[in-house]
């Protein structure tokens, strides 16, 4: 039974009411499911990274999957997604093949961009992810794109464009929320903020640290949104939605979400103490959280193997082929410059 | 079978680190993620965590361990079921990280002095000519403003995806009148007013470029693009390229580029150079009246982004401009605008101006000058240039830019790849000078090229 939701669209900064609604039995699995891969994903990334296997930047998503997981079950076949380079959750969580996925983190030529992208710069046309972006702040303006391609076209797509407390900074940033609720377009602004830009904690960067009201001189609405609950992600993804397809425009959802591992597999972590990562895993692990309800609902820690053995499999069978799929062919080097 | 934990990389660059302490002790139950180890170099600390769980079997590197090399084993773990008799089937660490299978030969390619064709992809080679202009056409007299109008309304009308984004395009009828009757026969959904604001809607036009729109973008002067230049050389340029051939961008980026007339440093620079050096890219900046309508329509049919150079002293200039249902000019081919023998004159733009008085001038020296007019700055057409040279066996170019890495070097450079043998003398440059654009009147003129200028070079590559 649905718990009666409060509608926050007109209410600026306003942290979301009670509980969110409950999933189906289908829906908590599906989460489970989904988190499970990214998580698993990323974990083995990380061993191919110390490996030497990839190479240059590597950001994990590790903590932050139930943003992905909850948003993407909002959507709708045909709306859009685009990111920063913290992608690889994103790109799982849009379905698309992990396989190609870690084969582009080794540089190889069953990789996604054929290994000329890396971890940062991946894209699937099919799948309407339209990147990884290293440059941070880039994808607000170009998501903002995608939803003025939406309403030219006529279509009821949303665009959904994700960036980080450290990308919340950025002026062009401001720029796009001025045209998105000036032209009315279909976008949500997923903020995920894990509260750290690298290495600098929001307060020691931000002078409005509650991102939801960084729209209010635009007078687009925001809430601010559990995002280690995969249930009020999803709620309040569903809510954005509609109110982007009705024609309202852009509204803008700070995920509260935290990043377990480093910014980059390089990163010293100076600026936290370890007995603030752990007390996060501990009270408020995305994954945990659904394995927990499901553990309540008598599901079986059996089943709950069952899905972790097939994860496993598949991130196994990613990372088999990401390290032996051969490399780009030479001729690779000048092509897909021009069409 | 036992799997083994691997003394772990912080970064491509590390080999070795010392394994400052042991979370985990033998015999404890490992659950994925669980942290185990600590590691350290000189640089960062980093938390080693368990990617499989089980049961830590033996600790192969003791805590205080110094100078680990990377990938030596440090752990084993048991899986469910097995025990501390499994140990020795676990399997032989691997020297290295697995190097990969099919590793490819460096791909180098081969220098070929006198071939223009060092590249796979290199597409200057491949210009098809202009087209041709059936006898008996109708030529009619237009400014340049006229022909930019009308190249964007006919590839508007052809094509609906084409839309025009940009400061005062729509209701003010274009900042310099360029865009002038486009909104009312469009409409405001396809003629776009935005605010001041470069850098968000240049990210914008790219967005929906990405999704197979063709934006045109104009900026009022190409000097405020440069809030913009990000979005169109990170975003526009580089995601085909990035996206391994999966996601582009067909994309105008159009409007005045280089000096006006006493509008000070920040409204007068060339960017022609600085375009022209970006991969992706196309860069196009034309002189008559009909390149720049011919070019504008193969500028927005092009599937890739193009950055469109006008210059706003020409837009009031006219020139004859064939009528013709659909009059477009190839991107990536020069024009011989004016043939001669005795020096190639290189320009583009504006420069054409100078170049084209100067030659007349040298004619009543007896000296015949040929002038080519680039046209496109990137693909750049080689050939022409190269088979003028080879016929004069001397060259100038003429800029409005600034001379260090400017247009100009680059055709020098291809000069001296391309025709050394043929030359009879250096190859003279003559560009805007090595300093901000000054407002004084006197000052301005001096900053920029002049006729004489180009003149002297041609004598002094000449000997005469």
């Amino acid at each position: 039974m649905a718990a009666p939701k409060k509608s926050v669209a007109k209410e600026s900064g306003q942290e979301k009411a009670g509980s969110p609604p409950e999933f189906t039995r289908e829906q908590e699995f599906k989460a489970l499911r989904d988190m499970l891969l990214i998580r698993r994903f990323e974990e083995k990334a990380g061993q191919l990274y110390g490996m030497g296997a990839i190479g240059g930047f590597c950001h994990l998503y590790i903590g932050q999957e139930a943003v992905v997981v909850g948003m993407q079950m909002a959507l709708k076949p045909g709306d859009e997604v685009i990111t920063g380079y913290r992608d690889h959750g994103h790109m799982l969580a849009c379905d698309m093949d992990p396989k190609g996925v870690m084969a582009e983190l080794t540089g190889r030529r069953g990789g996604y961009s054929r290994g000329k992208g890396g971890s940062m710069h991946m894209f699937s046309k099919e799948k309407n992810f339209f990147g990884g972006h290293g440059i941070v702040g880039a994808q607000v303006s170009l998501g903002t794109g995608l939803a003025f391609a939406n309403r030219y076209r006529g279509n009821d797509a949303v665009s959904v464009t994700y960036f980080g407390d450290g990308a919340a900074n950025q002026g062009q940033v401001y720029e796009s929320f001025n045209m998105a609720e000036l032209w009315k377009l279909p976008v949500i602004y997923v903020i995920e903020n894990n509260r750290y830009a690298m290495g600098t904690s929001v307060s020691r960067a931000s002078a409005q640290q509650d991102f939801s009201k960084r729209g209010a001189s635009f007078n687009i609405p925001g809430m601010q949104v559990d995002g280690m609950d995969v249930r009020a992600v999803k709620a309040a993804g569903d809510e954005a939605a509609a109110w982007c397809r009705a024609g309202k425009g852009p509204m803008i959802l700070e995920m509260q979400t935290y990043r377990y591992r480093g910014h980059s597999m390089s990163d010293p972590a100076k600026y936290r103490t370890r007995e603030e990562v752990e007390k996060v895993r501990h009270d408020q692990d995305p994954i945990e959280q659904v394995r927990n309800r499901l553990l309540e609902q008598k599901v079986t820690e059996q089943e709950l193997k069952a899905i972790d053995a097939e994860v496993r499999e598949i991130v196994n069978a990613a990372a088999d082929f990401a390290q032996h799929d051969p490399e780009p062919d030479p001729s690779e080097l000048y092509t897909d410059i021009y069409r | 079978m036992p799997i083994q934990v691997l003394m772990p990389a912080l970064s491509p660059t590390m080999e070795k680190g010392n394994l400052s302490k042991w979370l985990k002790k033998e015999g404890e139950t490992i659950k994925s993620g669980d942290v185990i180890a600590e590691i350290e170099t000189d640089k960062a600390t980093m938390e080693v965590e368990a990617t499989d769980e089980g049961t830590l079997g033996k600790i192969l590197v003791p805590e205080g361990t110094a100078d680990v090399a990377v990938n030596t084993p440090i752990a084993t773990i048991l899986a469910d079921g097995e025990s501390a008799a499994d140990l020795d089937k676990a399997p032989a660490a691997p020297a290295k990280a697995e190097a990969a299978p099919a590793k490819a030969e460096a791909p180098a390619p081969k220098p070929e002095a006198k071939s223009d064709a060092h590249a796979p992809a290199a597409p200057a080679a491949v210009a098809p000519p202009d087209p041709e202009i059936p006898a008996g056409t109708e030529m009619v007299t237009q400014t340049i403003r006229e022909a930019l109008r009308d190249a964007m309304a006919e590839e508007m009308r052809r094509d609906p995806d084409v839309f025009i984004m940009g400061e005062e395009v729509a209701e003010y009828q274009g900042a310099y009148k360029i865009t002038q009757g486009l909104l009312q026969e469009f409409g405001e959904r396809r003629v776009i007013d935005t605010p001041i604001t470069e850098h968000g809607f240049a990210g914008i036009g790219v967005g929906a470029a990405m999704t197979g729109l063709k934006p045109i973008v104009e900026f009022m002067t190409f000097n405020f693009a440069m809030q913009a230049i990000d979005q169109i050389i990170n975003s526009a340029a580089k995601t085909l390229y990035m996206s391994g051939g999966q996601m582009g961008c067909s994309i105008v980026f159009r409007g005045p580029n280089g000096a006006a007339a006493r509008v000070g440093a920040q409204h007068s620079q060339d960017y022609a150079a600085w375009y022209s050096q970006v991969p992706g890219l196309k860069v196009v900046a034309p002189y008559s009246a009909a390149d720049y309508k011919g070019l504008l329509k193969a500028a927005i049919r092009d599937p890739n982004p193009v950055i469109f150079l006008e210059n706003e002293m020409l837009y009031g200039h006219t020139g004859e401009v064939p009528k013709l249902d659909d009059f477009v000019v190839p991107i990536g081919k020069a024009r011989v605008a004016r043939s001669g023998k005795d020096v190639t004159i290189i320009s583009w733009s504006m420069g054409m101006s100078y170049a084209l008085k100067a030659a007349d001038e040298l004619a009543k020296e007896g000296i015949e000058a040929e002038v080519i007019d680039l046209r496109t700055i990137r693909p750049m057409d080689t050939e022409t240039i190269i088979a003028s040279v080879k016929k004069t066996g001397r060259a100038v170019t003429v800029e409005e830019g600034w001379q260090q890495s400017g247009v100009g070097a680059e055709v020098a450079s291809r000069i001296m790849e391309h025709a050394f043998d043929y030359l009879d003398a250096p190859v003279a440059r003559v560009s805007g000078k090595d300093v901000p654009m000054p407002y004084a009147a006197n000052l301005e003129k001096l900053a920029l090229p002049s006729v004489a200028e180009v003149v002297a070079a041609a004598k002094a590559v000449s000997y005469r």
